[in-house]
């Protein structure tokens, strides 16, 4: 008899799901635009992708052939969206966020720079004005303006005009020097002299000065994935992460149509019936469980066919960590239903929730940027065992071993929300 | 059929059931009357199973009713008092699902639903979603899921509610041919002139307790007629009930 009842129960509710159009959007339709969205903005940038350039404004108001050369290096950045608009311009660019950051060159700042350079002249000020919004970019506008202001300063200086004026200018300076103690100040002289010599040879002119400093070395990056065919697609995080968010909204769901039900009488009928508590529970996680799985095969099926999202890892761990996920969200949607007093308070309750649980479970951002304290407290949040058992499973490439502890995980949390439903479920009406 | 044997719940500190004893014979349709709050759903829900008495008991058929999958409720009916249907399946897939949480399936279960639908005249209807239906046509619906499994007692808890004269007249045509079959009816009602139409034994319930359990003639007759007028179910009601409001 109860194969029959839970057949009956789950073919009902099947035929409501798929009924409802709404829910039948919210289930497939919604995820899948969603987590498109974030994949394409988390995608990554493979090696011949163009990067997203940082839009920044440069003010030269000195002109001088090292602010020029700055100019310069910035403009051939390929990290980079240079304009040079008037200082006025360049600030209201900033204010309004159409530009990350503003770097202004003041007048005499090459001078002073050059100066600076060997160490015995204040250095000048570079103003950067920037858009408080988006600091992370300032951060890697500085890194680059340093590697550019070096490279155009230490050019100039070991092979430009300004550097022969500036050696020229020091030489006699430090020869009548009286406070300079003698050993410095022949070591001094020395270097100048070399340098000045350097200058002099018949292949150097102003014109064709060196490169100057330069970055000494380079980086070889390497992602790394459990298995090495496997390499990492946004998209299949961001389809792990909006698959989990909004199976969890259509299970919530089901528990206040529960709720509704009670409502509607419906549940008098079901109560009346000879059957267990049992297999009344069994069958509403059962359908739960289905439909489930559905969101979550239909989000990665188009994953797999649009975005070319693979099962780098293992296909049975995949499974299991979807049937864990599954029913955990099933049995959250009977807690939902056991917890809840009204469908309308309920639907508030549940998608804050919801939305608490996705984001500290690593939905959203990775849980990486979290604070440390935060990142173990997500351990006990359901969400992050199922994000990580997916991304395990697929771009990390980690075999089935990988899904063990997140499945293990998904089920005891599955045990606990449908222990609770069950223990706070209003059985009598 | 049924015997109800000194029943009482509580919620909390309100007394809502207490003592309540009555009992209804085959071919029997007893009504069950109480203004707002005296206690009559609180009654059939217990009847039904849906409540636990803090004591007393339900007898089906000379059996005691216990627990949830005590086979004796397959014996019993229950028509609630919303219209308890899904609206977005249709007429068959709600009667399906409902016969089925009684373990009946194929054949069987077409047969069952075939009759119920032609009992209230919604044959035609089958394949049609219920959202689609009139008050009345949910009404006898509901009427007709509550029958589906041939249960001996049926428990009507104002099964009229919102219905249009004819859907009315309908209903009243089917519980009098359940009657024929020789089925026991519970029926909960407000409308006194349905129990009178309807009752062959009326059961008065105030404050939780049964003020009255007799037949209309026997009601009626304890009462003095004023200025010759015979009394009526209602006058009888509002003797016994009293004429405050209870909201």
């Amino acid at each position: 008899m109860t194969l029959t009842v839970l057949a009956a129960m789950v073919r009902k509710d099947l035929m409501l799901f798929f009924a409802d159009r709404r829910s039948v959007i919210m289930a497939f339709a919604v995820p899948i635009l969603v987590a498109s969205f974030f994949g394409s903005v988390f995608s990554g940038s493979s090696s011949d992708a163009e990067p997203a350039r940082i839009a920044i404004a440069v003010v030269d108001q000195d002109g001088s052939t090292i602010s020029k050369a700055i100019v310069s290096g910035l403009q051939g950045d390929r990290n980079l969206n240079v304009a040079v608009p008037t200082e006025e311009d360049a600030r209201a660019s900033v204010t309004r966020g159409r530009t990350s950051v503003a770097a202004i060159i003041p007048k005499g700042f090459g001078d002073a720079a050059g100066q600076a350079f060997f160490g015995s002249a204040p250095k000048p000020a570079l103003d950067l004005l920037f858009d408080p919004s988006r600091s992370a970019e300032v951060a890697m506008v500085r890194g680059i303006l340093t590697e550019h202001v070096m490279q155009a300063v230490s050019r100039e200086m070991f092979g430009g005009a300004q550097g022969r004026q500036y050696v020229e200018r020091m030489l006699p300076q430090i020869e009548s020097s009286q406070t300079l103690p003698p050993d410095q100040k022949r070591l001094l002289v020395q270097m100048l002299r070399t340098v000045q010599d350097f200058y002099n040879q018949p292949n150097q002119t102003a014109q064709t000065a060196g490169p100057g400093l330069s970055m000494p070395y380079t980086v070889r990056e390497r992602a790394m994935t459990a298995n090495t065919n496997a390499g990492y697609n946004g998209y299949a995080h961001s389809f792990a992460g909006m698959g989990i968010q909004f199976l969890l909204f259509a299970m919530a769901n089901l528990g206040i149509e529960v709720l509704l039900e009670r409502q509607q009488g419906l549940w008098k009928r079901l109560r009346s019936a000879p059957l267990s508590r049992t297999t009344l529970l069994a069958g509403k996680t059962i359908s739960g469980t289905i439909i489930s799985l559905l969101t979550l095969f239909v989000s990665f099926g188009f994953a797999i066919v649009v975005f070319k999202v693979r099962i780098s890892g293992s296909v049975v761990g995949f499974l299991a960590v979807s049937l864990a996920c599954s029913l955990m969200a099933s049995t959250f949607g009977l807690l939902v239903a056991a917890l809840g007093k009204t469908p309308a308070t309920a639907r508030g309750v549940t998608t804050l929730a919801v939305l608490m649980m996705v984001m500290l479970g690593g939905a959203w951002v990775p849980t990486f940027i979290f604070p440390a304290w935060l990142q173990q407290a997500t351990l006990v949040v359901p969400a992050r065992w199922a994000v990580d058992g997916l991304d395990a499973m697929t771009w990390r490439g980690i075999g089935l071993a990988g899904a063990v502890l997140p499945t293990l995980m998904l089920l005891a949390f599955a045990v606990l929300f449908g222990g609770v439903a069950a223990t706070q479920f209003r059985w009598e009406e | 059929m049924l015997i109800i044997n000194s029943l009482r719940k509580t919620f909390g500190s309100l007394v809502a059931v207490d003592d309540v004893s009555f009992s209804i014979e085959r071919g029997q349709l007893v009504g069950l009357l109480g203004p707002n709050g005296a206690g009559k759903t609180t009654t059939v829900s217990m009847i039904a199973g849906l409540v636990t008495p803090d004591r007393g008991e339900v007898l089906i058929a000379g059996r005691r009713l216990a627990g949830d999958t005590d086979p004796a409720k397959r014996r019993i009916g229950l028509v609630p008092q919303d219209v308890a249907l899904y609206d977005d399946l249709s007429a068959r897939d709600n009667l399906r699902f409902f016969g089925a949480l009684y373990d009946f399936r194929g054949r069987a279960l077409e047969e069952r639903m075939a009759n119920a639908l032609a009992l209230v005249g919604l044959a035609d209807r089958a394949r049609d979603k219920v959202k689609t239906f009139s008050g009345g046509m949910k009404r006898r619906l509901n009427l007709a899921a509550g029958l589906l499994h041939d249960p001996d007692i049926l428990l009507l808890d104002e099964p009229t509610v919102g219905v249009d004269p004819q859907s009315r007249n309908a209903i009243f045509d089917n519980l009098e041919t359940l009657k024929q079959r020789g089925k026991a009816l519970l029926y909960t009602t407000h409308y006194m002139e349905e129990a009178e139409r309807l009752a062959d034994r009326i059961v008065v319930i105030d404050h939780g307790k049964v003020i009255a359990d007799d037949t209309l003639a026997g009601l009626t007759g304890g009462v003095v007629a004023v200025a010759g007028q015979r009394p009526t179910l209602e006058s009888v009601f509002l003797t016994l009930t009293g004429r405050s409001l209870r909201d």
